[in-house]
């Protein structure tokens, strides 16, 4: 065969390769090394003269694996893989990349990292000791990072006779414990990786076994195909080479993008129409996902890095609210009360982690409550972000339901989170422990015949019609013989609120908190006064999910579109003519309180 | 809002009208995952520069990075560390490409190790390297005031590199930290520096030896001539093929003479750089040679054999 002829054989079959990600987990005891030096050994993806450097004899196997793959200098001394390491090898069908990870729970953040971007697992059991805390472990990891094909390689096969019953018993158990999780295509293989049985040819020691060798399943494995439904484009970098161009580069996360497309740019909502799609290689009709193109838009809109686009009747959710589960990675704990920086995208904002759920015990998967979450842990937490993100579930999307934090001050990365759907508004607001074993807050002051309740008035900060109305309500609720607290805007901001602005996110965020603040109130049987100048439907929004329509009553003097809802008091006639307050209207805010008292 | 009525609708006439296209061939994914790195990296930081080396690796860099910021030109300059034991092939294609591609570039050298007559026969391979290229890539930096610099190093090279983070962060001394690195998940790298931290950026990580010919070959991606075989007089020095012409220490070149068809696998300072005997004389021939060869690129290079985990000890102290 001349040159030209095996060049394009050769780059045919080339041409046509996928590229899958394989993780694997496990410890120099498990034969992983032994496992990965083989793979490449015997896919012929090793080079002699690395091969000559871990030659421990003369026979065709005997070899040093780990030293092959253990490559820094600290972990050859401690006899450990400390790190997450990236192998290649490649067959005719297929390119791989292998990212090997130590399996010790005190690694549990490289095997995340690891699994974070694979096609596919590799877990490894040793058949002699079945399975272990660790096995579990890596099986929750796949899990939690949704990888989708799980391969279980019962290694050491050799050293149990090749026994039938012990694969079996192993398949038995570790199917049951996977069936908790959520692990679409579970197999397994028995396996010596130090003999080669099952690894690249099917072993004739174990003729009860009907499936394929592990190179032969990690080579035809159908790898699910892209999302080609849902347009995800986020903006990566805005290219402005010159006055004439202005375009928009990043790659495609899911979908399709075409010339003509009608597509809408998050967060602002605008829609246009995609003028070009630019790449060196020359324009393109469409581009699928993973590509990287720079796109050129009809209209001319205020677009930058870390907004996303996509279609206009298919929308990512925008939120600063978001659950999710997060691994920590970090040397110091969780701390609640700290800013952290959320990378989402190509968005970065600052965050705070408002909720922890609870953290998850990897090892037998239960839950437990948790005040932080120290390195390795993984949790459920809720976090409200200082702006919206553009987001969709990890389950849904990989790249647009996944983020860093990243520590402000060390900056280092110190969580990574694959956010879930949320739990209801309501369930997750402020929760109010007991002092007794079964009395309330309420019950505890002596003030069990007070049902919350609060009052707001949305009103201009310094409106005399609001100054009055608070001086009325409060005298007639002494009357009553009501305990009260006042709580005014002015007062949030210059404490509780210090850091807030004045758009319409951080009104947003003003309100959630002055609801809050409400809540602990009212659970001890105080009634509150709530002045706060914003519309009425933020108030629909941020504050009744929190409190609960049943327990507020709301005035609005600012002059604006009535919205439904039973607790809002309209002012009517000479409420608030000239100025003045009008006992009427305070006798309708204080009715307003009784139906809901007895219930 | 993921499965409104509408949505439904849309994913029926997607379905339709739309011939479901194929997954990205490996290549192509690679390709698109390091312009994503090259546009990340100027994106969040102030002043990025490419460390170009001339060799195969280098060359593919710069296409990537032509073809990450296309329409417009690659928005910062390239970094060439000349330890003036460069071959004269290298610096002529160097300021031929940089002219032709309209190419930025700075060169720095260790000007006072030069001229104290520093050379690894002199101070050992080592400490050559660490005056002639640490030194002077550190400087090089320095002057420049660069936060982040791109290098062409793959995992696929050598034990040390396949734990390398593709953003690399390096003290204000230019150290690595093997122990010490930010872990880096999905595509989501954090970019985040303190003044005097600089970070090396390695958008080639994921690539092998094998990907980069094969992507030469497609975009006919133009080479330095030493990296074609052609007839050389050369001399085994400790089982390296040393090509006699132009060496620039005649005098540490004894023993037998012989003359050979071969090139170079990899470019570095010719006192320092081999040859393997090959009759590949373009791309196309190296691919189909290389389909054959068992051994890994760096076994000619001196420099990383000389002591148990020699790479990454240069690489601690700022080697790139």
């Amino acid at each position: 065969m001349s040159i030209s002829e095996k060049l394009a054989g050769f780059l045919a079959g080339e041409e046509k390769k996928e590229l899958v990600r394989i993780s694997t987990a496990g410890s120099v005891d498990d034969g992983k090394s032994t496992l990965i030096g083989r793979l490449l050994h015997d896919s012929k993806s090793l080079y002699e003269d690395h091969l000559q450097a871990v030659r421990t004899g003369t026979g065709s196997d005997d070899f040093d694996w780990a030293g092959l793959v253990d490559g820094l200098k600290a972990e050859r001394e401690q006899g450990i893989t400390i790190d997450v390491a990236y192998r290649y090898f490649s067959t005719p069908k297929r390119k791989f990349i292998l990212a090997d990870t130590p399996g010790h729970e005190q690694y549990t953040r490289n095997m995340v990292t690891g699994a974070s971007t694979a096609d596919l697992a590799v877990i490894l059991i040793d058949a002699r000791l079945g399975i272990r805390p660790q096995s579990k472990r890596h099986a929750f990891i796949t899990s939690l990072l949704r990888i989708p094909h799980v391969l279980v390689a019962v290694n050491k096969m050799d050293l149990v006779d090749y026994s039938e019953t012990v694969f079996d018993d192993i398949v038995a158990t570790f199917s049951a414990f996977c069936n908790k999780l959520d692990i679409g295509d579970l197999r397994f293989i028995p396996i010596s990786a130090l003999k080669g049985d099952n690894v690249v040819t099917k072993s004739d020691k174990m003729p009860w076994f009907t499936g394929r060798a592990l190179l032969d399943d990690l080579d035809s494995i159908y790898i699910g195909g892209d999302n080609y439904v849902d347009l995800r484009f986020p903006v990566q970098y805005v290219s402005r080479p010159n006055a004439t161009f202005r375009g928009y580069a990043g790659n495609l996360s899911s979908g399709i993008l075409r010339k003509g497309g009608e597509v809408m740019v998050l967060p602002s909502g605008k829609s246009t129409r995609i003028k070009s799609i630019e790449t060196y290689d020359g324009a393109l009709e469409q581009a699928t996902p993973n590509m990287a193109v720079t796109i050129t838009l009809h209209d001319e809109l205020d677009i930058s890095r870390g907004d996303m686009i996509v279609a206009p009747h298919n929308r990512t959710k925008i939120s600063r609210d978001i659950e999710a589960m997060m691994v920590w990675m970090g040397e110091s704990a969780l701390d609640p009360q700290r800013r952290y920086l959320l990378k989402h995208t190509a968005q970065t904002t600052n965050v705070q982690v408002s909720d922890l759920l609870y953290k998850v015990n990897i090892n037998n998967l239960r839950r437990m409550s948790a005040d932080t979450l120290q390195l390795n842990e993984i949790g459920r937490v809720a976090l409200t972000c200082y702006q919206p993100i553009k987001f969709d579930t990890y389950r849904k999307n990989r790249t647009t339901g996944s983020f860093i934090l990243i520590d402000a001050e060390s900056n280092h990365t110190v969580a990574a989170g694959m956010i879930i759907d949320r739990e209801p508004a309501a369930s997750r607001s402020t929760k109010t422990t007991a002092l007794g074993a079964s009395a309330s807050p309420a019950a505890w002051l002596g003030l069990t015949d007070r049902e919350p309740f609060s009052f707001w008035i949305c009103a201009p900060r310094l409106a005399p019609e609001a100054e009055q109305m608070v001086v009325r309500l409060r005298e007639a609720l002494a009357a009553a013989d009501r305990p009260l607290f006042l709580l005014d805007e002015t007062a949030l901001r210059t404490g509780l609120c210090a850091e807030l602005g004045t758009g319409a996110l951080a009104q947003a965020e003003l309100l959630r908190r002055a609801a809050e603040t409400v809540k602990l109130f009212q659970n001890t049987g105080v009634t509150v006064l709530c002045h706060v100048d914003c519309p009425l439907p933020a108030l629909i929004d941020f504050v009744v999910p929190v409190l609960g329509a049943d327990h507020i009553a709301a005035v609005s003097l600012h002059e604006e579109p009535q919205p439904a809802g039973d607790f809002f008091i309209w002012p009517q006639g000479d409420d608030t003519a000239q100025g003045v307050v009008s006992a009427a209207i305070i006798d309708r805010i204080l009715q307003r309180t009784q139906p809901a008292k007895n219930p | 809002m993921s499965t409104t009525p509408l949505d439904m609708t849309a994913r029926a006439t997607l379905q339709d009208t739309v011939q479901m296209p194929q997954r990205l061939s490996h290549l192509k994914q690679l390709e698109a995952e390091s312009i994503f790195i090259f546009r990340e990296v100027a994106a969040e930081f102030e002043r990025p520069v490419l460390l170009y080396s001339i060799g195969k690796d280098s060359s593919v860099l710069v296409r990537l990075a032509q073809k990450a910021f296309y329409p417009g030109p690659i928005p910062f300059p390239l970094l060439h560390v000349d330890t003036s034991y460069k071959f004269d092939e290298m610096i002529a294609f160097r300021d031929q490409f940089a002219r032709e591609n309209d190419l930025n570039l700075i060169v720095s050298r260790n000007q006072n190790a030069l001229e104290t007559g520093a050379n690894p026969f002199a101070l050992g391979t080592a400490a050559c390297c660490g005056a002639l290229k640490t030194r002077a890539l550190l400087d090089g930096l320095g002057d420049g005031r660069f936060d982040a610099a791109f290098g062409g190093a793959r995992r696929d090279e050598e034990k040390s590199r396949a734990k390398e983070r593709i953003f690399s962060f390096r003290d204000h001394l230019g150290q690595w930290d093997p122990k010490n690195q930010r872990p880096e998940l999905w595509q989501l790298y954090n970019a985040r520096l303190k003044p005097s931290e600089t970070i090396r950026v390695f958008p080639l990580s994921n690539w092998t030896e094998m990907d980069i010919w094969h992507y030469i070959y497609l975009e006919q991606i133009p080479l330095v001539s030493l990296y074609f075989a052609k007839e050389r007089t050369v001399i085994d020095r400790g089982g390296t093929l040393f090509p006699i012409e132009n060496f620039p220490f005649p005098e540490r070149l004894r023993g037998e003479r012989k003359t050979l068809s071969c090139r170079f696998r990899s470019l570095g300072c010719s006192p320092c750089s081999g040859v393997v005997p090959s009759s590949a004389a373009n791309v196309a021939e190296i691919i189909a040679e290389m389909t054959q060869v068992r051994t890994s690129e760096r076994a000619n290079r001196v420099i990383d054999h000389e002591q148990e985990g020699a790479m990454e000890l240069k690489k601690r102290e700022g080697y790139f």
